[in-house]
């Protein structure tokens, strides 16, 4: 299915987030896939990948969704989302969706082997070259649930943010702990997630980072909403973003 | 004491849990250094992955013949002298006990740690019919003074800290001195407090007319139960009275020794971060004219309770669960609210992913919900249980039979439709941001929303980083 001039055709799956919350981080994928080589686009069709309702226990819309969700990627090479949460959704859990419809699983398998998270589709796929970026920064970086657990994003964000020059990277203690967000679980059960959220902040600011970084705007705009609460002056931004070389607007959940 | 059913009550259990300061800072030793150890223990043996896999197959072959497997215990732990009890539910489980109990005029038992006796809520039965169950496992003995049900399935005081149990120690062994330490007094470095436990405990054993233990497997091939331990207060509870009876529930049983020591391998590791627990019994029948000690009489009392129903079902693969904890010593939620807060006996992921089975979904719908997704529960497990996809499982079971409640439930169907309608979606959704940027103002981030309160609490909400849109900027840019 490659294509004529053999630049890879990817399709950018945006993420509800990203297109609400965070536009940039889409044109900082933009730009790195485009650096990589490859032909993007954006069809319009797309929405959200159905997980909420996947994990409220809504079956059937989720299945109305991802049907909708298959339809408008089929015609790609590749598919790649700035996140591990949405990537997950796609590639591990479409395909169980359709247990009982031999057709339209086999559509969801086609899908799934096309579908990455941007950090895993630039290294494991492109092998793409170190990024041109620089960004005088001391960052720690959450390794988020899904992009960990689903799709065994961990050291790829690592070895690109290693190209970029005056970054330095200090680990947490436990990166790979959740941040609380999980989804409608971080208004549902609010004081809960305020409180894992809160030992994460702890493990943050323990690094002596001046800048966080992760894969997915969920479990971003969680840590950056309770960072911000505590008052802390440490940025948080998409990893996108400082590999794209994009960090001139202002961080989320600040103004300047 | 046995359970009172408080799953339902989990959002107001939760609350008290962050309040209570105690709490915090006993939780503190799961969320570090069990789960470290944990890893630790595992990385030190190449073959660990290997082994869990192992450990699934074998598991994954007793439930397909598990009856099969029963029969077989069944006809070797005979052949041995022991009686086998096969009781449905946890009232035929109770009278067999009591029935037993009663046969040699017990006054006292003595009992090892058993999560199945909580299941079955056998304490407070026992003591309603005159007779004094008295725990022999140290954390249980500390829960039972207070009169609190196990807040982990195996560490159930590891919600005390040192200070609570040196109070509870205070007021319950007034009279009690040794190595200096003087009746009345008060101490709490723990090996002070686990000789004080012990030497109360030493005499019990000896008074006790029946001993009961729970049993980590049951051995098709020889009869035998196992119990692993750390204070071998089980060897002693088990071998000291007339009749010992091991209580334990089907899914237990393997098929062979060498099954017991693969196992066993994954066991402690994922546990407490152990090689092997202190330690491994195994009790082959009561004992023989040949033998200088052990109990003249052994049952065992297999309790089914619901679990065969689950046989052949998405909970199949619960079965396979082998009790060491290691989902609630690595879970995000369980750090945060403690055992109590789950509001039946078995807490943390694994609760959440029986509990509904066992006490009913309205019950406990909150638990399967409770959940982040995380993830972690899986990674950990050394049976490999599905644990998300379970929880899962029970939300659309929820979601079907209304027992979400309506606002949550038309919430999503509300959000649902429009993700179905991306004209409708777009429309929303600049709504939306529109409004919440309007809301984020000067600052790029809002303190308070009265819908997202649950957020907003604890929490600032960052922004919208413009009114618009990715896909309309985008669409704005390419034409």
């Amino acid at each position: 299915m490659s294509s004529i001039d053999s630049k890879p055709r990817v399709a950018l799956f945006v993420t509800c987030l990203v297109d609400l919350f965070r536009p940039s981080v889409g044109f900082a994928t933009l730009k790195l896939l485009e650096d990589a080589g490859c032909v993007v686009s954006v069809p319009e069709a797309q929405v959200c990948c159905g997980q909420p309702a996947y994990n409220s226990g809504d079956r059937k819309d989720t299945v109305a969704i991802a049907r909708q969700v298959i339809e408008a990627f089929e015609d790609y090479d590749y598919v790649v989302a700035p996140s591990g949460s949405c990537g997950g959704m796609i590639k591990d859990h479409y395909p169980a969706l359709f247990a009982a419809e031999p057709d339209w699983q086999r559509r969801a398998e086609d899908l799934s082997a096309r579908m990455f998270e941007l950090t895993s589709f630039l290294v494991d796929v492109l092998k793409a070259d170190p990024v041109a970026a620089k960004l005088e920064a001391k960052v720690t970086y959450h390794d988020s649930c899904s992009g960990l657990r689903e799709l065994g994003v961990k050291a790829q964000p690592r070895a690109l943010l290693g190209s970029v020059e005056g970054v330095e990277l200090v680990e947490m203690q436990t990166p790979e702990t959740c941040c609380g967000f999980g989804g409608t679980f971080c208004v549902k059960y609010g004081e809960v997630s305020t409180d894992i959220v809160t030992r994460k902040t702890a493990d943050i600011a323990g690094t002596g980072a001046d800048m966080l970084l992760a894969g997915d705007m969920g479990c971003l705009l969680n840590m950056a909403g309770r960072l911000k609460r505590e008052g802390s002056s440490i940025q948080v931004r998409h990893v996108a973003e400082v590999l794209a070389g994009m960090t001139d607007m202002p961080a989320i959940g600040e103004s300047k | 004491m046995s359970m009172e059913v408080t799953a339902q009550n989990f959002e107001a259990n939760a609350a008290k849990a962050l309040r209570d300061p105690n709490l915090r800072k006993a939780m503190g030793i799961i969320s570090g250094p069990m789960a470290s150890r944990r890893v630790e223990t595992a990385r030190e043996l190449p073959e660990f992955e290997a082994l869990r896999d192992e450990g699934v197959k074998i598991k994954n072959h007793v439930l397909q013949h598990i009856d099969l497997y029963l029969e077989k215990f069944e006809q070797q732990l005979t052949a041995r002298g022991g009686k086998l009890h096969w009781c449905r539910t946890p009232r035929e489980a109770r009278e067999t006990v009591l029935a037993l109990c009663r046969s040699r005029d017990a006054k006292i038992v003595t009992k090892g740690k058993s999560m199945v006796t909580e299941e079955i809520g056998l304490n407070d039965f026992l003591l309603e019919h005159g007779i004094t169950p008295v725990e022999t496992d140290l954390g249980e003995y500390i829960i039972q003074l207070a009169h609190e049900p196990p807040s982990h399935i195996i560490g159930p005081a590891l919600h005390k800290t040192r200070e609570q149990i040196a109070d509870l120690f205070e007021e319950h062994h007034p009279d009690y001195e040794l190595n200096g330490k003087k009746a009345g007094t008060r101490s709490t470095e723990p090996q002070v407090l686990v000789t004080e436990a012990r030497s109360v405990l030493r005499d019990t054993y000896f008074r006790a007319d029946v001993g009961i233990t729970g049993a980590n497997f049951l051995i098709a091939e020889t009869g035998a139960t196992v119990i692993v331990t750390n204070e071998g207060n089980g060897d002693l509870t088990q071998s000291l009275p007339k009749m010992h009876i091991a209580v334990s529930s089907i899914e237990k049983v393997i098929p062979t020794l060498e099954d017991l020591s693969t196992i066993l391998r994954v066991l402690a590791r994922s546990a407490t971060g152990q090689e092997m627990s202190c330690y491994t019994t195994l009790s082959c029948g009561p004992k023989r004219a040949e033998d200088i000690d052990g109990p003249e009489e052994f049952h065992v009392v297999l309790v089914d309770n619901g679990r065969s129903e689950m046989l052949g079902t998405a909970l199949q693969p619960l079965l396979r669960c082998i009790r060491c904890g290691a989902c609630m010593n690595n879970c995000p939620v369980y750090h945060s609210v403690g055992g109590h807060a789950y509001g039946w006996v078995y807490p943390g992921p694994i609760g959440a992913a029986l509990d509904p089975h066992m006490i009913g979904l309205e019950t406990a719908r909150h638990l399967p919900n409770a959940s982040t997704f995380c993830g972690k529960c899986e990674e950990v497990c050394p049976m490999r249980i599905p644990l998300p996809d379970i929880m899962r499982h029970w939300r659309e079971l929820a979601h079907e039979q209304q027992i979400t409640p309506p606002l949550q439930r038309w919430g999503i169907e509300a959000w649902a439709f429009a993700a179905k309608h991306p004209w409708l979606y777009r429309l929303g959704a600049r709504v939306a941001i529109a409004a919440l940027k309007l809301l984020g103002k000067d600052k790029g981030r809002i303190a308070s929303l009265p819908l997202a309160s649950g957020w907003t609490d604890g929490r600032d909400f960052p922004a919208p980083q413009s009114a618009d849109t990715f896909m309309s900027q985008y669409k704005k840019r390419s034409h």
